[in-house]
């Protein structure tokens, strides 16, 4: 068949375009995945204390990255104080690029559901961690691995299918 | 009308400016590295503009990095690295050469050798006739020239 050629090419390139159409240009793919996260040593949003990588070491947790600034991580939020009331798994916030008295007021507005929260005002931390669209949530293996970067807000298919999946994993792992 | 005109003539200056805040140099060649740099990484948030362009904070943040690495006297590969090291080999314009990005690289030579070999084929098919006569035709032709030659 003479148009066999012609056609076989037509339909590779339809499919590589529908392929290409399905990606997400936002998600760009970490290459903190697997690394430690990156030492810092930063105040605590809420209180005097000084929190550093090594404090959370032990067990697997989700650190949320998030400011009063950012109008997505209001979609996110209830997930995320529902999550820590189901006591599943801590999470420890990071409060990125923000005003102390706006984050807390933030809080208490919407509901606190972290842990302790990461108060990184300069953005150091982030800019270490590679965020560039906040939220992020990262997931930590109780070494404080990271074994997951979610850009972007935390949706229910995302945190039934793949991070809940993988903390079960991560939990076995100990 | 005058607010049109003046925010065309703006339009038109724009490129002029480079969107990050002046900065110092001790030496001419750190600038140089500073604003190749920029030039060369991308801002992570409007995903087609270099550090140079953009106005997003996230770029303002990438390029005060940027600066105090240079000022600190580090090499444009550290600049680099510590970027890829955060944002991927995203934040390249120009993608290195491994594993996963062949196609990229080669993926245009191969598109063009595909086309070369087609149009060949196509073109000399035409030329020698693609289709040969069947019997039947080939006796009707014949039948033709000696008709015609009996005339003459």
């Amino acid at each position: 068949m003479r148009y066999a050629i012609p056609i076989g090419v037509f339909i590779a390139l339809v499919a590589v375009l529908a392929v290409g159409l399905k990606l997400d240009p936002r998600h760009v793919p970490s290459p903190l995945i697997g690394k430690p996260l990156p030492a810092f040593t930063l105040p605590e949003l809420g209180s005097e204390a000084t929190l550093s990588a090594e404090s959370l070491h032990g067990t697997p947790r989700l650190l949320n990255v998030w400011a009063s600034w950012c109008v997505a991580c209001r979609v996110e939020h209830p997930l995320l104080v529902e999550l820590a009331r189901s006591g599943r798994v801590p999470i420890v916030g990071l409060n990125y690029k923000d005003a102390r008295d706006d984050a807390l007021g933030w809080l208490d507005r919407h509901g606190d559901p972290y842990e302790r929260t990461v108060f990184d005002h300069e953005g150091r931390l982030g800019l270490d961690l590679g965020v560039y669209g906040v939220p992020e949530t990262f997931v930590l293996d109780r070494h404080g691995i990271i074994r997951y970067k979610q850009v972007g807000p935390i949706s229910r298919e995302v945190l039934d299918d793949v991070i809940l999946p993988l903390l079960d994993e991560l939990g076995a792992e100990s | 009308m005058k607010t049109v005109v003046i925010c065309v003539l703006f339009a038109l200056l724009s490129p002029a400016f480079a969107a990050d805040t002046p900065v110092e140099f001790d030496n001419p060649a750190k600038r140089e590295r500073y604003e190749t740099l920029l030039e060369e990484l991308r801002c992570l948030v409007c995903q087609n503009q270099s550090l140079a362009d953009s106005h997003a904070d996230l770029a303002q943040d990438l390029r005060n990095e940027v600066y105090s690495m240079v000022v600190a006297g580090e090499d444009k590969q550290a600049v680099t690295d510590f970027m890829i090291a955060r944002y991927g080999d995203f934040v390249l314009y120009k993608p290195p050469m491994k594993l996963t990005t062949l196609l990229l690289w080669f993926g245009p030579a191969l598109l063009l050798v595909g086309a070369v070999i087609i149009v060949r084929r196509t073109t000399r098919a035409r030329r020698t006739g693609a289709t040969p006569l069947t019997a039947e035709q080939r006796a009707q032709a014949r039948a033709l020239l000696e008709s015609n030659s009996d005339q003459t």
